[in-house]
């Protein structure tokens, strides 16, 4: 196994039973995720990008098919508490301050004190919300809740990043700013990132790989190799390459049926 | 249905234990009896007495059964030992105290919801009303109907059944009133709908679902409230009476018959009122 | 004559000023939040002197306030008696048993399936049950003393406590649940960071329902046999003896105790709570 390859997924398969019958929510699922990168998954509902997110942090179990994370199962990979997670919500502790907040994780993975106050200062200078720590979660904006969440999944030293549409709820202008920062944050951390978005903009400016996939079943219609520089200010977004990739992944979503009812 | 199972394993589960609890409890009856008798028992005896005896500390389900069988199905209704009559009078008393006190909290959450001046002064002391013990009225309330002539205990024991049962309703009903959200109190405003209009229309029916979650509360409230009623001060009908009788004369396993009664009748209830709501809500398209 | 005069023009103005103070700018301040509501209750004690004294109502069947006054003033002593009997002995030592068994079996049920499916449901009826019933048989297995009446409270205190602990033990929400999952946080480091804080608004519910279970639960279970004192034993004696004056005395304090008992579990609550959307305003 190549240690520069962090997540390996060969013909992955996961079929629900529902009520309704059975669904296939992934079916012959193939990617590799190299060290460093970072993966938009981009798709519309039910083409199971969130599903493979919750494969990788074993929060569901294929059945068919492998996958590999860091050279172990995902369980495995989750008890050794090699990835974060950001969901769609923040969902903050109320009864915990910011800084309680980012703690949590730490406390559960027997840091001690003195690490556990440096990890958080560390974080909540990454993402810009020094100051913020003694604040409890009603007292912030929406965008900042986000923010916190992406410090509590950077707290403790996993070198995966697996994010939810984590910006899905917030208006545009907040959710361009939070892009940059994440960017920034990127590059100063070299951690992989696992990214579900469905916002064909989000997904091209941030990413260095871009997965397009479509439902019924879900599956990976195109993988896409960003051709843009690693620097990447917000108007890079009107430029002639950044048009073209966002065509193709628009293509592949048509391909895809994803604009059919 | 899948909780089928566990419910009925649970059931079994205390049906053992009671039993278990029955030989236990009253063995020391049996070993005494044997003891001035003279007579060694063995333990397939003790077991067999334990369970039949006619003034046992912990009587056996059985006998619990059998003595609520003897006193409904096989009395005559109009029989003063009837449990059925018993049942009847509890249940008027709590039907009556219901109606009263939905009618109270009705009014007073339509009060409070519209006029500030209702809001400030009555809600505070809407909200410590369940804190005083209305039990500790209950002899009172009794007595000086009594003085004042009203010899009916119907009157008494629907008053502090209504108390007991008007503050979940109230507080159901306010929520219920308030539920509907900015947006939809605004579209009343744009379609120029006066008060009444927005209260029958909009309010009204928004509160229905927690109008009759309260009301399950409120009626099993209302029927504590009766028996409480009609404990303290020697009624002489109802199933409250009957638990006083079963207390002061015995045997006690009438205060059992009685206890099982009453948790039927509860049961009963709630169940009714789970149906209404049911059939309205449907009718209304708000069940889930 | 007077005293109806009186007391009609108390109410009156009272009404008028309690409606110029709802209506004026001041209607959302602190002040007026405690002083509408107080001047209420003091209107009704007016006009409840008044109509008695004024329409010469007989003792027997309501004294006014002042005379209640007086005889509370004069009978401390017992009062106090009743009330440790009562209270301190029944009441509070059924609820801190009965609670804390309530949310310990909760606990235990939460961690089967099996247990949550079988026992709910039955739970659930039980607490609509009149519990209360089981007073005299209590008083039968325990005696006369305050042991007796502690068990009706334990035993009336306990299920609506474990139903509403249950209750709360769901209110974490599944994605905080995975989050936890994604830390290999185990079941009771889960437990103690997420979800017991996030029920504490559900025990406090429960709480607070229990502390007016007790006292009814320890006065009721008095009418079944007690010693000499306590504050059930003594409204029934006065009662039958026609002396109201007492018997109102004993309702104002079991009155004041509730309200105080259910004040001090509330204020802990918004402690405990202050993060909950309803202790924000």
């Amino acid at each position: 196994m190549n240690k520069d390859i962090v997540i390996s997924a060969k013909d992955l398969d996961l079929t629900f039973q529902t009520n309704d019958g059975p669904i296939q929510a992934l079916k012959d699922v193939s990617l590799d995720v190299d060290r460093g990168e970072f993966v938009s998954f981009i798709g519309p509902s039910g083409c199971g990008k969130t599903t493979f997110l919750r494969v990788i942090a074993a929060l569901e179990h294929p059945t068919g098919g492998t996958i590999c994370i860091n050279g172990m199962t995902p369980d495995e990979a989750r008890r050794k508490r090699a990835y974060g997670y950001v969901f769609q919500a923040a969902g903050l502790y109320p009864w915990r301050t910011i800084a309680g907040n980012i703690r949590l994780p730490l406390e559960i993975m027997g840091y001690s004190r003195e690490d556990q106050k440096e990890h958080v200062r560390k974080v909540l200078e990454l993402v810009d919300l020094d100051g913020f720590g003694k604040k409890y979660p009603w007292q912030l904006s929406g965008g900042m809740h986000q923010r916190a969440s992406i410090a509590r999944a950077l707290a403790f030293d996993a070198d995966l990043l697996l994010m939810d549409e984590p910006f899905g709820a917030l208006d545009e202008i907040v959710r361009d700013h939070l892009n940059e920062q994440l960017l920034k944050l990127w590059a100063r951390t070299n951690k992989t990132i696992a990214f579900v978005t469905h916002s064909i903009p989000e997904a091209v400016y941030l990413s260095t790989k871009i997965v397009v996939m479509s439902p019924r079943p879900g599956r990976i219609t195109d993988v896409i190799e960003s051709t843009l520089p690693s620097e990447r200010p917000l108007e890079i977004r009107d430029s002639p390459e950044f048009i073209e990739i966002a065509h193709r992944v628009r293509e592949g979503l048509r391909a895809g049926h994803s604009y059919d009812e | 249905m899948k909780s089928i199972v566990p419910i009925l394993s649970v059931l079994a589960a205390i049906t053992a234990i009671w039993y278990a609890g029955a030989i236990w409890m009253n063995s020391q009856w049996t070993l005494d009896q044997a003891k001035r008798a003279g007579v060694e028992l063995t333990l397939p005896e003790i077991v067999k007495d334990t369970l039949s005896q006619e003034r046992a500390r912990l009587p056996a389900p059985h006998q619990v059964l059998a003595e609520l069988w003897r006193t409904t199905v096989e009395k005559k209704i109009t029989s003063k030992r009837s449990l059925v009559f018993h049942g009847w009078v509890t249940l008027n008393a709590t039907l009556w105290g219901f109606a009263l006190g939905v009618a109270i909290g009705l009014s007073l959450a339509i009060a409070i919801v519209y006029s500030r001046v209702m809001d400030l002064s009555v809600m505070p002391w809407a909200i410590i009303s369940p804190t005083i013990p209305i039990v500790a009225l209950a002899p009172m309330i009794i007595v000086v109907m009594n003085a004042i002539g009203v010899q009916d205990r119907l009157v008494p024991k629907a008053i502090i059944s209504a108390y007991l049962c008007f503050f979940p309703i109230l507080v159901g009903m306010i929520k219920g009133l308030r539920a509907p959200d900015q947006m939809q109190l605004d579209l009343m405003k744009t379609y120029n709908a006066n008060l009444r209009q927005s209260f029958w229309k909009l309010r009204l029916p928004s509160s229905m679902p927690y109008l009759f979650t309260s009301m399950k509360i409120g009626i099993a409230a209302a029927l504590v409230g009766t028996i409480v009623g009609e404990l303290p001060t020697g009624a002489l009908r109802g199933l409250g009476a009957r638990i006083l009788v079963g207390d002061q004369f015995g045997p006690p396993i009438r205060i059992w018959s009685a206890l099982f009664a009453a948790a039927i009748l509860a049961g009963g209830l709630v169940a009714t009122v789970g149906l209404i709501q049911r059939f309205t809500l449907k009718r209304m398209g708000m069940s889930r | 004559m007077i005293w109806l005069m009186g007391a009609i023009l108390f109410w009156a103005a009272a009404v008028w000023l309690n409606v110029w103070l709802a209506r004026s700018r001041f209607r959302g301040t602190r002040a007026v939040r405690i002083f509408v509501p107080f001047l209420f209750g003091v209107t009704l004690l007016v006009l409840w002197e008044g109509l008695v004294r004024g329409l010469n109502v007989s003792p027997i069947i309501l004294p006014p306030p002042t005379a209640i006054a007086a005889r509370f003033a004069a009978s401390t002593g017992v009062l106090w008696l009743d009330f440790v009997q009562t209270v301190v002995k029944g009441a509070l030592s059924g609820y801190l048993i009965g609670c804390l068994a309530g949310f310990a079996i909760a606990i235990l049920v939460d961690m089967s399936v099996f247990l949550q499916r079988g026992l709910l449901p039955i739970g659930n009826f039980v607490a609509a049950l009149p519990i209360v019933g089981i007073a005299p048989i209590l008083v039968k297995w325990y005696g006369f003393g305050w042991e007796s009446k502690s068990a009706v409270v334990v035993v009336m205190v306990f299920f609506p406590m474990l139903i509403n602990t249950v209750q709360g033990l769901r209110a974490a929400e599944p994605m905080q649940r995975d989050l936890m999952h994604t830390y290999a946080a185990g079941y009771w480091k889960t437990l103690l960071k997420l979800r017991l804080p996030a029920a504490m608004p559900f025990v406090f519910n429960g709480l607070k329902i229990a502390t007016t279970l007790a006292l009814i639960g320890a006065i009721v279970a008095e009418y079944f046999g007690s010693p000499i004192y306590g504050m059930g034993f003594r409204i029934q004696s006065e009662a039958g003896r026609l002396s109201l004056d007492m018997v109102w005395a004993e309702i104002a304090v079991a009155a004041i105790a509730g309200s105080v008992f259910y004040g001090v579990i509330a204020l802990i609550e918004k402690g405990v709570t202050f993060w909950h959307p309803s202790q924000r305003g």
